[in-house]
C-alpha cells in the first residue's frame, strides 16, 4: 500500500477543473517533484491532496499508516501572514496542534521535540526571535519545522525555494534531501527542473501534458519542457 | 482626591463599576488581538451596530430583560457575518456596512415611534455612548457579565494552541486536522458576546476602540504571539480601571473616558516603538 494513491483525480474550483485525469502514487522513500508552468494548477493539486478543497472527481486514498492529518505542509509564501506577532518557537510548536486534543497544553516532551526539529535544521537560534523579521530562507526554515513537528511520515512543500537567493535556495534543498534520506517522504512543487532532476526520485509534469514516472524516464519524455521554454519558467 | 476616590468607592455602584469594567476589558482585549490578526476587527464595529438595533427592538418591546433578546440576536448575526466576510463573491464589507447602518437606522426608528420613554435622544445617546449605564448595573446585571466574562476568559485559555494555530494559518491548521470552521464558530459566538457586555460599559459606538487599542498598542511593543496577547489584557484593564475612574472623579462620561485613556496609551506606545528606532 502506497502513503498516497491517487487515481483519475480532477481538481480545481467551483466545477471547473484546472487539473483532470491524473493518476500517481508516493510511496515511503519517494521524492515526487511536481513541475509545471505557473498557473498549471500545481498549488491546486496540492491543496486537493491536503482536503483543502474537495476533488472534483476521482480518489484520493492514504495507506501505509498515513492518515490525512498525518501530512507535513509548507505553504507557499504569500499564504502565510508576513506580519504577525509571532517568535519562532510559538510557530514551531503550533505544528503539533492537529496531533493533539483541543484543551491539552502543550507537553514538555513536546517541546524537546519542538527544540529537536529546530536543531535538525540548524535554527535553534531563532526560538526567540520575531518571525518577521527573519530573513526570507529562515522563515521558509522555520516553517519547515513547523511542518516537522506535524508528521514524521510526509511532506508537502509549495515552491519552499521561490523568493531566495541562491544561497538560501540551495541550503533549502539540501535540509529537504537531509529529511528524505532519513526517511520522509517529500512531495515538493518547483519551478526549478535542475534541482527536481537533482534531488527527485520521480517527477510529475502538469500542464498541457501530464507526466508522471520516475526521473530517469522523464529526461527521454517528450513532456519534458525544452531547455527554451524552461528559461521562460524561470524567469 | 484620594479621599474622594474612597468615599466614592465605598459605593456598591461604584465597585460594580470597576469590577465589570475591568472583565469586559480583559475579555475585549485579549479577543482583539486575534480579531486584529485575522483581519476581523469590522465584525466586530458592524455587530454593535446590530445589538443597538436588537436593544431599540428590546426596548419596544417593553422587555425587562433586555440580553435575552440581544444576546441571541447578535450571535446569529456574528455567525452570518463571519460566514460572508469569508465568500469572495459576496462583498463582505460592504455587507458588513449594509448590515450595520441598516440596524442602526433601524434601531432609532423604531425608538422614535414607538418609545414611552419622555427622553428618547437621551436614551439613545446612552445606549450609543454608554453614558451613564455602567453606573446603574443591577446586581443581576453584574452576575451575568461577571459570568459572561469568566466564560469567555476560560474558553481563550483552554482553546490557546488551537486559536494561535488557527490565527496565524488557516490553511495549514486545517491541513494537519484542526477542524477550523468550528474555531471559526467559536471565535464569532465569542466577539458576540463580548460585544454585548461591552455595550455595558462603552455603549455601542465605542465598542470597537475597546477590541482595537490595546491589540494595536501591544503590537507596538511586542513581538510574540503571547506577550502581545498578555500586554493588550494587561494594559486594556489599566486604562479601563483608569478610565472608570478618571470618569467618576471628573465627571465626565465612562465611555468615551476609558476610549481616550485607551487612545492615549496606544499613542505613548506609538513614541516608546519610535524611540527604540
Ligand atoms: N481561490 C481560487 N479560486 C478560483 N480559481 C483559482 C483560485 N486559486 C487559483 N485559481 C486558479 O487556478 C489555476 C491554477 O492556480 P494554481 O494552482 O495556483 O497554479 P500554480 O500553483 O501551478 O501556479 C489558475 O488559473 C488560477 O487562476
Ligand atoms: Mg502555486
Amino acid at each position: 500500500m502506497s502513503l498516497i494513491k491517487v487515481t483519475e483525480l480532477s481538481c480545481g474550483y467551483e466545477r471547473e477543473p484546472v487539473i483532470s485525469g491524473l493518476t500517481f502514487k508516493v510511496d515511503r522513500g519517494d521524492y515526487l517533484c511536481i513541475v509545471g508552468e505557473n498557473g498549471s494548477g500545481k498549488t491546486t493539486l496540492m491543496k486537493t491532496l491536503l482536503g483543502l478543497i474537495p476533488p472534483l472527481s476521482g480518489t484520493i486514498e492514504t495507506g501505509d499508516g498515513l492518515t490525512r492529518t498525518g501530512i507535513g505542509y509548507l505553504p507557499q509564501r504569500t499564504a502565510v501572514q508576513q506580519d504577525f506577532p509571532a517568535s519562532c518557537a510559538e510557530i514551531v510548536r503550533s505544528g503539533f496542534q492537529g496531533r493533539k486534543k483541543p484543551f491539552s497544553f502543550l507537553t514538555k516532551e513536546e517541546k524537546q521535540q519542538a527544540d529537536a526539529v529546530m536543531d535538525r535544521l540548524g535554527i535553534r537560534n531563532l526560538a526567540g526571535k520575531c518571525f518577521r523579521e527573519l530573513s526570507g530562507g529562515q522563515m521558509q526554515r522555520v516553517l519547515l519545522a513547523r511542518a516537522l513537528c506535524a508528521t514524521e511520515t510526509l511532506l508537502l512543500l509549495d515552491e519552499p525555494v521561490a523568493g531566495l537567493d541562491p544561497d538560501a535556495a540551495k541550503e533549502m534543498y539540501a535540509a529537504v534531501s537531509t529529511l528524505h534520506k532519513e526517511g520522509i517522504a517529500v512531495i515538493m512543487i518547483t519551478h526549478d527542473i535542475d534541482a527536481a532532476l537533482q534531488y527527485a526520485t520521480h517527477i510529475l509534469h502538469v500542464g498541457e501534458t501530464v507526466f508522471f514516472d520516475t526521473k530517469a524516464c522523464y529526461a527521454t519524455h517528450p513532456g519534458k519542457p525544452e531547455p527554451a521554454e524552461k528559461k521562460e519558467v524561470l524567469s | 482626591m484620594i479621599e474622594k476616590l474612597a468615599a466614592y468607592l465605598s459605593y456598591p455602584f461604584v465597585r460594580y463599576a470597576l469590577i465589570v469594567g475591568v472583565l469586559i476589558s480583559l475579555c475585549s482585549a485579549m479577543l482583539g488581538v486575534v480579531l486584529v490578526l485575522k483581519r476581523f476587527s469590522f465584525i466586530g464595529d458592524g455587530l454593535s451596530h446590530v445589538a443597538f438595533g436588537a436593544i431599540a427592538v428590546a426596548a419596544v418591546l417593553g422587555l425587562s430583560n433586555r440580553m435575552l433578546v440581544v444576546l441571541p440576536v447578535t450571535v446569529v448575526s456574528a455567525v452570518l457575518l463571519l460566514r460572508t466576510g469569508q465568500n469572495a463573491k459576496i462583498k463582505g464589507d460592504a455587507a458588513i456596512a449594509m448590515l450595520s447602518v441598516g440596524a442602526l437606522a433601524f434601531g432609532y426608528l423604531l425608538m422614535h415611534l414607538f418609545s414611552t420613554s419622555a427622553n428618547i435622544s437621551g436614551d439613545v445617546c446612552s445606549t450609543l455612548f454608554g453614558s451613564t449605564s455602567i453606573l446603574t448595573l443591577t446586581k443581576r446585571e453584574v452576575w451575568l457579565c461577571v459570568i459572561l466574562s469568566l466564560a469567555v476568559i476560560a474558553v481563550f485559555i483552554l482553546f490557546y494552541g488551537r486559536i494561535f494555530a488557527v490565527t496565524f494559518d488557516e490553511d495549514f491548521a486545517r491541513a494537519t486536522g484542526i477542524r477550523t470552521k468550528r474555531y471559526q464558530l467559536l471565535i464569532a459566538v465569542t466577539i458576540a458576546v463580548i460585544v454585548v457586555l461591552a455595550m455595558n460599559l462603552v455603549g455601542s459606538l465605542l465598542i470597537s476602540a475597546l477590541v482595537i487599542f490595546p491589540a494595536l498598542s501591544a503590537m507596538r511593543l511586542f513581538k510574540s504571539f503571547r506577550s502581545v496577547t498578555v500586554c493588550a489584557a494587561v494594559l486594556s484593564v489599566v486604562c479601563a480601571t483608569l478610565g472608570i475612574l478618571i470618569s467618576i472623579l471628573a465627571g465626565t462620561p465612562v465611555g468615551s473616558t476609558v476610549v481616550a485613556v485607551d487612545a492615549a496609551a496606544f499613542g505613548l506606545c506609538c513614541l516608546i516603538r519610535v524611540s527604540r528606532g
